[in-house]
């Protein structure tokens, strides 16, 4: 198969500051074919693609462009060879024309000047060929992400005409134009060219992509032909499991499913976010959330924290409904929530560990109630102490702590504030072993304390050990909800693999 | 408050500046007591920087936001307008001061909302009334330079109370009020939380709008004290000049003080500190006899050694100096 190979990769290394992102990875294109490069976040997907595309230089491979051997050492270098990429956020300005934009940089000339009739009237052909009726003299804002898309594609094919690499381009697509981006990519695959689309949803993968390559951990898992390769055994190679050797400890508390719900939200969806969904929470019971990336996960606990505003359904405390249009609704009745993204949005680093660990509870108390130095003394002590926070010196502005510690640290800013119900989304990523394994203590702790615990994560494991009840998402919707017995890392991924709207 | 250890550079920056001075000028620290009243070139910078450490006391707060307020100047000239022309008609000098300072709380609010609730970059927002301003308060003015003749108004910028004058008792009381508001409240924390990381400050449940709101309103209010004293002090309003660029100097006096313009950790008297030095700057360089040419230009050279010193850059490479320095002498 490699000798009809367009675009073929073979052994690829990258270091960043002496961290391998990748190892060794192949990477195989046909002509005439899609190919959809899937992997978890940080699987080395981006780094492979800037790689191939002249962005990066590699530390160690081998690229070959129908069978040359070649060495592209920029964006542009990529182009001329015949690499072009369309990136996530379209890389064309606002500001300028239609035309302008599909011949930036090589406008036609005549007599040393841009030859403007010359360029609108080519402009125009080439974006008639896509099934595009765009103005070339209106600029681009006019147009829709879609529309701007596939002008983005237009200039990139013609610029090189070889291979094309796509970055999540229907990330922000509706349905409909979606499927108008899918037929301009059949439309380029029936004329030969090699196209590879970064996405994370699966349904679009089986919709367009012919074969797939899997990476995880900088690590090529597989290429596989997606006719012959069931949806499950996808999500399996994605995550990178032996399902069958897992056999987690589990002792997650009796079930108290017949007892009242604290936390009840029903029919509780946003339009483009998370479909409606119903949802309830029990004190001492730790609900699992489980689901690819861009399944749904952290849309619902944003919508259960109140930082985003439902436009469906009711929430209710104690039987009581309540409005969650804020996050300072949800802390009055006693949410917390430990976000995804730790350093945008978790720690004020350069406030100590101390300021940090009482933000929260201050915050609820108002500015006009400080709390005393001695309280605050008091509340770093304890919980520096009891999570074990390294090094334990109250004063240290947070952002010196590691991944692990910070992660305890706001923790540790939630419990201050007592909380009924606390909402971890993936409390144990980016963090060393064994601030992980203290962390999943913890939260195991809690739940045998009687707290309502809402964990995400990604890793099913943890999942598995420590969930009273999993509920799996995929494609925006809650697809299932395992209870029990029922809870096994194989049933996890199962349920992953449906498509949503099959629920 | 501040940890003395914490203002260290900043003392260490007035120190040298006012040696210098002393070395050019040596009568520069005699101060004398006439008519009860202190007197010498010492009292007089305490006297002169009354506006711009009154401005700089809001300013900090607003920078530690991450914001900045552009329109104090105006607001000076605004309020400074409407007292004038209170004054003039006779009002007494309690209703004045109430409602001079009401106004400049307006121009604040205002300020903070097209800030804190519309989300316009402050830059911009608060160029908007720095524009508009000088507008109004020659709307208040009728357009003339409005003078007024009365004792008792004059005395917040002329007089003096067991012979310290008046101004430097004002920015003083307003430095110490400020600063006890945020410092004794938790006002200071949950706004160097906002200024270091809004968005996580936000998911915390600290209410970020209402805080830089306060910011603006707080700024506003330090902006219609600092008009009042310049009027009071030249017995008149003149919408053109009244705070005219004083807003840079406040902006330069926390940056001195050692507040990021990326918002965060602040001092308020590190601040007045840096207020003092620009002050000293002005003053020595006007007593020293040069010409007054010179005066922006040598201002500008000091300034930029002091940042020099204080940035991060120069005390990375300070720090390599030390360590070298001390292996060296651990080594024989």
């Amino acid at each position: 198969m490699t000798e009809n190979a367009l675009l073929q990769a073979q052994g690829i290394e990258k270091s960043f500051f002496g961290v391998k992102v990748l190892d060794g990875v192949d990477f195989s294109l046909r002509g005439g074919e899609i190919h959809a490069l899937l992997g978890e976040n940080g699987a080395g997907k981006s780094t492979l693609v800037k790689i191939l595309t002249g962005a990066y230089r590699r530390d160690a491979g081998v690229m070959r462009l129908a069978g040359r051997e070649v060495e592209p050492r920029s964006v542009a270098e990529a182009q001329d060879l015949g690499i072009g990429t369309v990136y996530q956020e379209v890389n064309l300005l606002d500001n300028l024309t239609v035309a302008e934009n599909v011949y930036l940089g090589r406008q036609p000339r005549r007599a040393g000047l841009v030859d403007r009739r010359r360029m609108r009237a080519d402009a125009r052909d080439l974006l008639a060929r896509y099934g595009v009726k765009a103005d070339p003299d209106e600029t681009l804002a006019h147009y829709p992400v879609a529309v701007r898309q596939i002008i983005a594609i237009a200039r990139a094919v013609d610029l090189s005409g070889k291979v094309l690499f796509l970055d999540e381009p229907t990330a922000s697509l509706d349905a409909r134009e979606v499927q108008a981006l899918f037929d301009v990519l059949r439309q380029l695959r029936a004329q030969g060219l090699g196209i590879v689309i970064i996405t994370h949803f699966l349904d679009q993968v089986y919709q367009i992509a012919d074969r797939v390559t899997v990476l995880r951990n900088g690590r090529m898992v597989g290429s596989r032909a997606l006719s012959d390769l069931p949806r499950r055994d996808l999500v399996a190679m994605m995550l990178g499991r032996e399902l069958a050797e897992v056999t987690a400890h589990r002792d997650p508390g009796a079930v108290l499913s017949d007892s009242p719900a604290a936390f009840s939200f029903k029919d509780y969806g946003k339009r483009g976010a998370i479909a409606p969904f119903d949802l309830d929470i029990r004190a001492g019971e730790v609900v699992g959330i489980a689901g690819l990336l861009g399944s749904g996960r952290t849309e619902t606990a944003r919508l259960l924290f109140g930082i985003d505003r439902p436009d469906s359904g009711e929430a209710r405390v104690d039987g009581a409904t309540v409005t969650l249009h804020s996050p300072q609704d949800a802390i009055a009745r006693g949410f917390g929530m430990c976000p995804e993204e730790r350093k945008s949005d978790g720690i004020i680093g350069d406030l100590s560990v101390r300021q940090n660990i009482l933000l929260a509870l201050q915050a609820s108390r108002g500015w006009s109630r400080p709390i005393a130095r001695r309280e605050a003394d008091a509340l770093a002590e304890r919980y520096i102490k009891a999570l074990d926070i390294r090094p334990p010196d109250p004063n240290r502005p947070i952002k010196f702590l590691s991944g692990g510690n910070q992660q305890k640290v706001i923790l540790a800013r939630w419990l201050a504030t007592d909380p009924r119900l606390l909402i971890l989304d993936e409390p144990t990523r980016g963090i060393d072993i064994g601030a992980h394994a203290e962390i999943i203590t913890l939260i195991e702790k809690l739940r045998e304390d009687g707290m309502a615990l809402v964990v995400i994560s990604s890793e099913i494991e943890e999942l598995v050990t420590f969930s009273t009840r999993v509920i799996v998402l995929s494609d925006r919707h809650h697809v299932r909800e395992l209870r029990g017995a029922e809870i096994t890392a194989e049933a996890i991924v199962e349920a992953m693999a449906v498509p949503g709207d099959a629920a | 408050m501040t940890r003395l250890r914490q203002l260290y550079p900043q003392l260490l920056a007035l120190g040298v500046v006012l040696l210098l001075i002393g070395l050019i000028s040596p009568g520069f620290f005699s101060v004398t007591v006439q008519n009860g009243r202190l007197y010498g070139s010492l009292i007089d910078v305490g006297v002169r920087v009354a506006p711009v450490a009154l401005l700089a006391v809001g300013m900090t707060l607003v920078i530690a936001t991450k914001g900045i307020d552009l329109s104090v100047g105006a607001v000076m000239a605004i309020t400074g307008a409407i007292a004038a022309t209170l004054v003039a008609d006779g009002h007494p000098v309690p209703v004045v001061l109430l409602v001079a300072l009401s106004l400049g709380l307006v121009c604040g609010l205002w300020n903070g909302v097209l800030v804190a609730f519309l989300d316009i970059q402050p830059i911009i927002a608060t160029l908007i009334l720095m524009v508009a301003g000088r507008g109004i308060a020659q709307l208040i003015t009728g357009g003339v330079i409005l003078t007024f003749n009365d004792p008792a108004f004059s005395f917040l910028g002329s007089g003096a109370v067991m012979g310290v004058p008046t101004p430097i008792l004002i920015w003083l009381a307003m430095g110490l009020v400020v600063g006890l508001l945020v410092r004794r409240t938790a006002l200071g924390l949950l706004i160097e939380a906002v200024g270091i990381n809004r968005r996580a400050s936000m998911l915390v449940g600290v209410r970020a709008r209402f805080l830089i709101l306060a910011t603006y309103a707080i700024s506003g209010l330090c902006a219609a004290m600092a008009g009042m004293i310049v009027t009071a002090d030249i017995h008149g309003a003149d919408a053109n000049n009244a705070g005219l660029w004083l807003e840079l100097d406040a902006i330069l006096a926390v940056v001195i003080g050692g507040t990021s313009l990326a918002g965060g950790r602040f001092s308020i008297t590190a601040s007045l500190i840096g207020a003092l030095i620009i002050q000293s700057l002005n003053t020595g360089i006007l007593i020293s006899g040069w010409p007054p040419e010179f005066n922006l230009i040598v201002k500008a050279v000091v300034i930029v050694a002091i940042l020099t010193l204080q940035s991060p850059a120069v005390a990375e490479e300070l720090g390599v100096l030390r360590d070298l320095l001390r292996r060296k002498g651990a080594k024989p």
